[in-house]
């Protein structure tokens, strides 16, 4: 089964048209990249399918449920990180958790928040107001609490914007992880390495369509077939940066893969 | 409001309650300009205006001090509405399946909590200031009963300026007309002495019918007709403010 299917999607803001006719289909237990500049559509495509926004024509299904005359099953079976960490800063780490767990009437709230901050590598910070937390630490209690209740499908809304290296590639390893553990991811983002390092399939969108989707592999064969050239490579600034300020086995893992 | 809608409104509102325990100088905040507009009205001015009889001055002038430690309280709740708006948790929420007033209620019960710990603060001073009362247990009870519609229909406004702000200065500034508005009442001086067309709007606004029927009923008379006069006010208040609220609720999370 697909967890999101769409069809001829369309959406306009006034003389705006900003999605305009989008079709996809992404597989269950997938990460699935949607890559597109500013502007092109990523947001509204996201806030539609998590029925924050209508449809002005098409078809959009998430989970075995219609958008526009299923909103609260739809509402129940995903959920939506933003573009910001949308997190209680006055609360502490494990607060916020179980607002959500019980918000969602799941019990045993408690139970569930130990979970994830031992799953998030915040255990050490439960206590802690999140106003005293970094930015990665941010998103990942971001992302954590996006994962309470465990919906089928989690919207990542560009997670690693505004994020430092490091930071980045922490985030990217949870996602790693959340897919290995079954659940379906659906990424936007506007930077191409990150599509890259973790999507199975990738779509970009550009103007209000999907202008190409598939594998990596495949979209590799759009281009020339390659050529064997002798290029120096020198090491990035982003390798140096690294290797000097993290040693850590995650961040090596990160960066090999 | 569905069983459901009255749970997560009761989360919420643990949530936001959480927030005022541990930042309490915004409930002493609230208190300190009122009361010290009291004890500089009492001890100040207090000799120079015409005192109504042999009451002291500070009988006369609580029910104004009342309004005005409200009007300051719930700039406070639009303040902590913009913050959840613009810092994500609000779009966060949208995307839950959870009844969508209930996070404004949860805004609204807390202001109501809020300010009556500020109001009770400020009626302790008032006593230490030499203020008594004739009132009996259902006068006090009547008296309660008012500031809490007060305190939910300015909430409501509160909440208006809240969704609509475009920055956290913008969210709170609606507060200064309401904090000013006693001043062009009964609140400190009686209408009489104003001239015409002043007093004429002193008479007709309704912060001189609320302070009028506190002050009746703290004085353990009967709160006559300004009783229903300050409720219509305030219910009517309160309605638009409502309706308006969810207008752009619904208008800024788009749905």
């Amino acid at each position: 089964m697909n967890a999101v299917e769409v069809h001829s999607l369309h959406k306009s803001f006034n003389d705006l048209d900003v999605l305009r006719g989008v079709d996809l289909s992404i597989p269950s237990g997938s990460i699935y990249a949607l890559l597109g500049s500013n502007g092109a559509g990523k947001t509204t495509l996201v806030k539609i399918l998590s029925t924050v926004l209508k449809p002005d024509s098409g078809k959009a299904m998430v989970n075995g449920f219609n958008v526009s005359a299923e909103p609260a099953q739809v509402r129940a079976s995903l959920s939506v990180t933003g573009q910001f960490a949308a997190t209680d800063a006055v609360l502490t780490g494990r607060e916020n958790l179980e607002l959500i767990a019980r918000l969602r009437k799941l019990p045993h709230a408690g139970k569930i928040a130990d979970g994830l901050l031992e799953r998030f590598n915040l255990t050490d910070a439960a206590a802690r107001k999140v106003s005293t937390y970094s930015g990665g630490m941010r998103r990942r209690l971001d992302i954590a609490m996006s994962l309470v209740g465990d919906p089928l499908l989690v919207i990542l809304d560009e997670p690693t914007t505004g994020l430092d290296p490091q930071a980045r590639i922490q985030t990217w390893q949870s996602i790693k992880d959340l897919a290995a553990a079954g659940t379906t991811v659906l990424l936007t983002t506007q930077y191409l390495d990150e599509a890259e390092q973790l999507a199975d399939r990738i779509a970009i969108l550009h103007e209000g369509t999907i202008i190409q989707e598939g594998t990596l592999a495949e979209l590799r064969t759009l281009m020339p077939a390659p050529r064997v050239e002798q290029v120096v490579r020198q090491a990035t600034l982003e390798d140096i940066f690294l290797s000097l300020v993290s040693p850590s086995a995650n961040v090596e893992e990160g960066a090999q893969s | 409001m569905s069983i459901a809608a009255l749970q997560e409104t009761r989360i919420l509102t643990g949530r936001s309650l959480r927030h005022i325990l541990r930042s309490p100088d915004t409930i002493i905040t609230t208190a300190v300009t009122p009361i010290a507009m009291m004890l500089l009205f009492v001890f100040v001015f207090g000799g120079a205006l015409q005192s109504t009889g042999s009451e002291p001055y500070v009988n006369y002038l609580l029910p104004g001090i009342l309004l005005i430690t409200i009007a300051s309280g719930v700039a406070y709740t639009s303040y902590r509405l913009f913050l959840d708006l613009s810092d994500g948790l609000i779009p966060r929420l949208q995307t839950m399946p959870i009844s969508r007033s209930s996070i404004l209620w949860g805004h609204v019960l807390t202001s109501l909590a809020a300010n009556a710990a500020s109001l009770l603060i400020v009626v302790a001073v008032a006593f230490l200031c030499g203020f008594r009362s004739h009132a009996s247990f259902l006068a006090w009870l009547a008296v309660a009963g008012i500031l809490a519609v007060t305190t939910l229909s300015l909430t409501w406004i509160a909440v208006v300026a809240g969704l609509s702000a475009k920055s956290v200065d913008g969210a709170s500034a609606f507060s200064y007309p309401l904090i000013f508005l006693p001043f062009i009442s009964s609140a400190f001086v009686p209408t009489q002495s104003m001239p015409g067309p002043v007093a004429w709007f002193a008479q007709n606004q309704p912060v001189t019918a609320i302070v009028d029927s506190i002050r009746s009923l703290l004085d353990g008379q009967s709160a006559g007709g300004s009783i229903w006069i300050a409720l219509a006010w305030l219910v009517g208040l309160m309605g638009v403010a409502w309706v308006l609220s969810l207008v752009i609720y619904r208008k800024k999370i788009g749905a």
